[in-house]
């Protein structure tokens, strides 16, 4: 029998002919390895277990569509077709489609992005913005339609119906939802005449909230310059825009009661500022008041006391009044509290003290000249601070 | 908001009006300067506090590429989000 001589070729084509009609499309999973990707676009890699690898190649087109980026170690379940290549003699799997062994897609990609943004620092406490606490116009991005413009309007106007609501109407999912997301906060941040932003909508799967998992959304919150509240879905669902923006409310109508305090509430607080600058005013004339009645007690100066007390009558007259009536009664004897103040002051001992001068009393009486005193006795000295009791150690001449 | 005075900066006004008074350490003059200060902000408050329900607005941009805002209609609640 003659031997049958293949050329290298020829038994090439026939191997790869039977191996590749022997396995039509199938799903193989395994761990990657040698990940690369080619400046082309293609991705190249080992599919491997404990016991075997097999190359794989995956085209730019259907690359993509992968939501979630490939790197060594991930566990993957590939779609693929067994192909020779013929010029090195290899065989190896062409990638049609690849997901995540264990896990969906979507939630890979959403744990990795959240690693690459919180390792770039979008997710800093340092780069939060403050919420203002009494926003007057509120922007909101939102669907026209969807529950949570709904909610946020019914809550505002609840609690505090003056304030203003500004809606930048987009798509909050499928395609495209994620640009227009990010553009309307750039657009209200050039419009600027609004004091905070809530971004967000109703709850729904992980596939309606994608737009909120977008890189672009999260990179649009990180640079507005504005505060923005994140606020999607229902209480459970953590979206990448939560953790980016400066505040996370669990659900929109949360987030519109974060930012409009209750308009009773602050009635309330008017009410208790009325009633404490009153008070505090009331207080401080009752100290004036005390203030005049110790320097009259403190001291048994013989002055024309009248005076005084005429002056003093005014202000117990001012005080009597209740606090609101007293500010038009100041107003007009403002000038006139003040006189007697500045009267009462020159008047004051306690005034020529402070200037360093000291009092000097013997058995009571103010020692007026050196002929009332002998030496050794003990005389009582008051200064502007305390006093002190002295003995006399020589007489001078009196002058 | 830069406009006028604002709801937040009057808020804040009160807090230190209400601080300094009870304070005790000014004059009696800068006190019933306060008081007025502090009453004609409570009465600021109060006004806006009890301002009408203002309409929701869209914000739109112009052909030109400027915003304007325009009143929005009533959300259609018929239809899922």
């Amino acid at each position: 029998m003659e031997k049958h001589i293949y050329t290298v070729t020829s038994l090439t084509r026939e191997i790869k002919q039977v191996l590749e009609t022997s396995f039509p499309r199938l799903w193989v999973e395994g761990e990657i390895s040698n990940f690369k990707q080619h400046s082309s676009g293609h991705l190249y890699f080992t599919l491997k277990d404990e016991g075997a690898q097999i190359r794989c190649a995956m085209w730019r087109f259907k690359a993509g569509e992968l939501l979630f980026r490939l790197e060594d170690g991930l566990k993957v379940i590939v779609e693929a077709d067994v192909q020779v290549y013929e010029r090195s003699g290899n065989y190896q799997l062409i990638v049609q489609q690849l997901q995540p062994a264990g896990i969906g897609d979507l939630q890979l990609a959403f744990e990795q992005l959240k690693k690459k943004l919180l390792e770039e620092g979008l997710f800093e406490e340092s780069h939060k913005k403050p919420i203002p606490l009494y926003p007057e116009r509120i922007g909101v991005i939102t669907s026209p339609t969807g529950a949570a413009i709904r909610d946020i309007i019914s809550v505002v106007s609840r609690r505090f119906p003056s304030v203003q609501i500004i809606l930048l109407p987009v798509r909050v999912q499928g395609e495209g939802a994620a640009g227009e997301i990010a553009r309307a906060i750039r657009d209200f941040n050039e419009y600027g005449q609004v004091d905070v932003l809530i971004v967000g909508r109703g709850g729904g799967s992980l596939e309606d909230l994608w737009a909120f998992n977008e890189e672009e959304v999260a990179r649009a919150i990180y640079t507005s310059k504005l505060p923005v509240i994140s606020a999607v879905g229902h209480e459970v669902d953590f979206s990448i825009s939560d953790f980016v923006a400066d505040r996370r409310a669990p659900t929109p109508s949360a987030a519109a009661e974060m930012v409009v305090r209750d308009r009773q509430e602050l009635l309330g607080v008017m009410a208790y500022y009325r009633e404490r600058f009153a008070n505090s005013l009331q207080q401080r004339i009752d100290q004036y008041r005390e203030a005049i009645k110790s320097i009259l007690r403190s001291y048994a100066f013989r002055r024309p006391e009248d005076i005084i007390f005429q002056k003093m009558q005014r202000l117990d007259e001012i005080s009597r009044n209740t606090a609101v009536a007293m500010l038009h009664q100041l107003e007009m004897k403002n000038q006139r509290i003040s006189n007697i103040r500045q009267q009462l002051r020159a008047l004051s001992p306690l005034e020529v003290l402070r200037r360093g001068y000291s009092i000097c009393y013997k058995d009571g009486q103010v020692v007026k000249n050196v002929k009332q005193l002998k030496t050794l006795d003990i005389v009582q000295v008051k200064l502007s601070k305390g006093q002190f009791l002295s003995q006399v150690q020589m007489l001078g001449e009196s002058e | 908001m830069k406009k006028g005075q604002s709801f937040e900066q009057a808020m804040n006004r009160l807090e230190e009006i209400s601080q300094s008074l009870e304070s005790g350490d000014i004059p009696l003059e800068e006190s019933i300067k306060l008081y007025e200060e502090g009453i004609k902000l409570v009465e600021f408050c109060q006004s806006k506090l009890t301002e009408a329900e203002k309409k929701v607005q869209k914000l739109t941009r112009t052909e030109e590429g400027k915003f304007e805002t325009t009143p929005l209609d009533e959300p259609d609640t018929s239809e899922a989000e």
